[in-house]
């Protein structure tokens, strides 16, 4: 152990002063909604952001996802086969040639040069959704890693309505996170965004210019 | 007294200095009002207050066993953890890491302690560059200037002071002073370098010592970069960072970036616990978490000013100070500005060599009213006043009576005598008011704005007197 540890904690404990803690504050009560109340909520913090939201059936996510991807002339789109929308998309177009589907099963560093300059946009599965501030909620996987949703200018994120919770602190405390965390977790909320040049709001910075959301109902 | 002069001297430049008048009472103005319509409720914002002061001093109440547990989850999930007594150890720490790697050139995300280290500086005198990500430090340090806001550190420039320093240093780049332009045209220049650099270095807004979680809180995506593409990511925090639950951190989530600039929750939050493992396809392979005293410790002895360490760092304070907002960050010539910097930098420089800046303030109160962990600051600040002055050397502040003035010292001691005798208070009356005519038209800085104060013709005592009110 280091000179400079032991000095820090012996200065501390001998140092410690007693003082009275602050009067605990009531537990903050938490807002609460019902499902579609929890998407609305969701969709307005997330549009305030400038984050796209769209809200579909299962049936008809693919071909959402599709048109979307025609609308905004995606060179091409980064997506994991093994990961949980890989067999659908796989499905969703499997009939056209070429397809602007692409991955790689090789670590990021065999192929950031490509990520970094050739790759239109990525897309993932959101583990979970915040209704209070409008965030998605990544923890990125094997097969989804961290620098899909961030490196890519467009990161589109496909969310199960039935995952959304009313607020983080729910989230947090009903899935245990304290005994499992990830090597990273992510909330999302919004495209990339600075605000450094004269108070401005300009968005795309380093990460992601745009944010796409498919709700599944 | 050399800081006086000097404090003194900066803040008069600045308060001549229209331009950055105007720059800085825009951003204030704009940054009040957002976090105003942050909080509609104002009983949510006083639960919400008083829960995350609690959870910060509680934090500090345990603070030796917290650090200790946080070091050892650290460790148990791979990332090592590093403690630095002085900033100079701290530099060094890096430098080994850089060093270790071969590493020439450090990318950084937003740090307020890696300022306070002067890392930058010490890594160039190495031959290392250091490339700052975020987009206001990077403006600055383009410029070669420090910050000026904790949060918005390149809040004193105009967008075409901005735009003309990019055309100076990237005369290749089109002129133009739009902002969305500026902005895309820095995330081209970086982005090759958050690619290249073999090194990250990102700051720490809460520490968790339950699981040993490193969060960030930032919108750009700058701080993901830094902590995610590099091989090797270095997280530097100060000592006080720490908090004891997961539990924790969504209540200080929810305040913290509506207190700074009003928004209901930044782009990102990115929570850190472990290096890439294995079977992981991208993030750094060593994570490194430095633990920086510089000072802390020494605040941390005083019952009361050990409020100072609550900060969470949201520079709701200076966005709501009368003198901040006149006279800008750079006036007071340290890391942090503004009210938290002036309870915050003389305790830790000590009160000889800063002590100036707990004057620097109106007493106005709206620091505290606004401070998210509600640090009772204009009482640190007139507790500092006393401990700057004060002779007995029982206090644990640094430097404390280091800025004692022997004339005011006297000045007072003669105050208290005189209203604690009758006879002398009466016959001073007297003298006040006959000689009233003697005082000069002319006292020093108070006149060069103002005209004299004259004492009236007769005292209140007096005039009450005249009235038949004789007793008291």
């Amino acid at each position: 152990m280091s000179e400079a540890r032991t000095n820090i904690l012996r200065r501390l404990s001998a140092g410690k002063p007693h003082f009275a803690a602050p009067a605990a504050a009531t537990r903050v009560p938490l807002a609460r909604w019902d499902v579609p109340g929890r998407i609305d909520q969701f969709r307005n913090k997330m549009e305030s952001v400038r984050a796209e939201v769209h809200v579909t059936v299962r049936d008809r996510w693919p071909d959402l996802l599709k048109s979307l991807v025609t609308e905004k002339q995606l060179s091409n789109l980064l997506y994991a086969p093994n990961g949980p929308l890989g067999e659908t998309l796989s499905q969703a177009w499997r009939k056209e040639d070429p397809s602007p589907l692409i991955c790689r099963n090789e670590a990021v560093d065999e192929w950031k040069e490509e990520l970094f300059f050739n790759i239109g946009g990525a897309i993932t599965a959101a583990r979970w959704g915040i209704a209070e501030t409008g965030s998605l909620v990544l923890w990125p996987t094997t097969e989804e890693p961290r620098s899909f949703s961030l490196v890519p200018p467009v990161h589109i994120a496909v969310l199960e309505a039935k995952d959304i919770y009313d607020t983080f602190a729910d989230l947090v405390e009903q899935q245990n996170w304290h005994l499992c965390m990830p090597t990273n977790a992510l909330l999302i909320s919004g495209p990339s965004k600075t605000a450094d040049i004269e108070q401005t709001l300009a968005y795309g910075v380093h990460g992601p210019i745009e944010l796409i959301i498919i709700v599944i109902t | 007294m050399q800081q006086k002069v000097e404090f003194h001297d900066r803040a008069g430049k600045a308060l001549h200095n229209p331009q950055i008048r105007s720059n800085f009472r825009y951003a204030m103005d704009g940054l009040m009002l957002k976090r105003l319509r942050s909080f509609p409720d104002l009983d949510e914002l006083n639960r919400l207050r008083l829960r995350s002061a609690e959870i910060r001093a509680n934090a500090l109440a345990r603070l030796p066993e917290l650090l200790e547990q946080l070091e050892a989850r650290c460790r148990e999930n791979g990332i090592q953890v590093h403690w630095a007594e002085t900033a100079e150890q701290a530099n060094e720490i890096v430098l080994g890491i850089m060093n270790r790697h071969g590493a020439k050139l450090l990318i950084k995300g937003k740090s307020m302690v890696s300022e306070e280290m002067e890392l930058n500086h010490y890594l160039e005198q190495h031959g290392i560059e250091c490339l700052e990500s975020d987009l206001g430090e990077y403006i600055l340090q383009l410029a070669g200037e420090p910050p000026s806001h904790i949060v918005a550190p390149a809040i004193h420039k105009s967008r075409q002071q901005v735009a003309q320093l990019f055309k100076e240093k990237f005369p290749d780049i089109p002129y133009s002073d739009d902002v969305d332009t500026l902005t895309r045209n820095a995330r081209d220049i970086l982005r090759r370098k958050f690619y290249e650099a073999p090194v990250g270095l990102s700051g720490v807004n809460f520490a968790v010592a339950e699981t040993g979680t490193i969060c960030l809180v930032e919108n750009e995506g700058n701080g993901r970069m830094c902590t995610t593409i590099p091989p090797v990511h270095i997280a530097v925090t100060g000592i006080e960072k720490v908090v004891e639950k997961l539990s924790d951190v969504p209540p200080l989530l929810s305040i913290l970036p509506r207190s700074a600039t009003g928004q209901h929750i930044t782009t990102y939050f990115n929570m850190i616990s472990s290096p890439r493992k294995p079977d992981e396809k991208d993030g750094p392979d060593e994570v490194h978490l430095l633990l920086l005293d510089n000072g802390r410790s020494h605040i941390y002895k005083d019952a009361e000013l050990i409020a100072t360490l609550r900060c969470i760092r949201c520079g709701a304070c200076m966005n709501h100070c009368p003198v901040y907002a006149r006279i800008g960050g750079h006036a007071y010539g340290t890391t942090i500005p503004g009210p938290i910097g002036s309870i915050l930098e003389p305790q830790k420089a000590g009160l000889d060599q800063l002590g100036e800046l707990a004057t620097a303030s109106t007493l106005c109160g709206a620091c505290g009213e606004v401070c998210p962990v509600r640090i009772p600051i204009p009482e640190l600040l007139n507790r500092l006043r006393f401990e700057r002055v004060r002779q007995d050397h029982t206090g644990a502040t640094r430097g404390q009576g280091g800025q004692r003035d022997p004339w005011e010292a006297r000045i007072w001691k003669a105050w208290s005598w005189v209203h604690a005798n009758p006879m002398l208070y009466r016959l001073s009356m007297r003298m006040a008011t006959g000689l009233r005519w003697l005082l000069p038209n002319r006292l020093g800085p108070w006149t060069s704005v103002r005209t004299a104060p004259r004492p009236a013709a007769k005292s209140l005592h007096t005039l009450a007197r005249e009235k038949g009110f004789d007793h008291e």
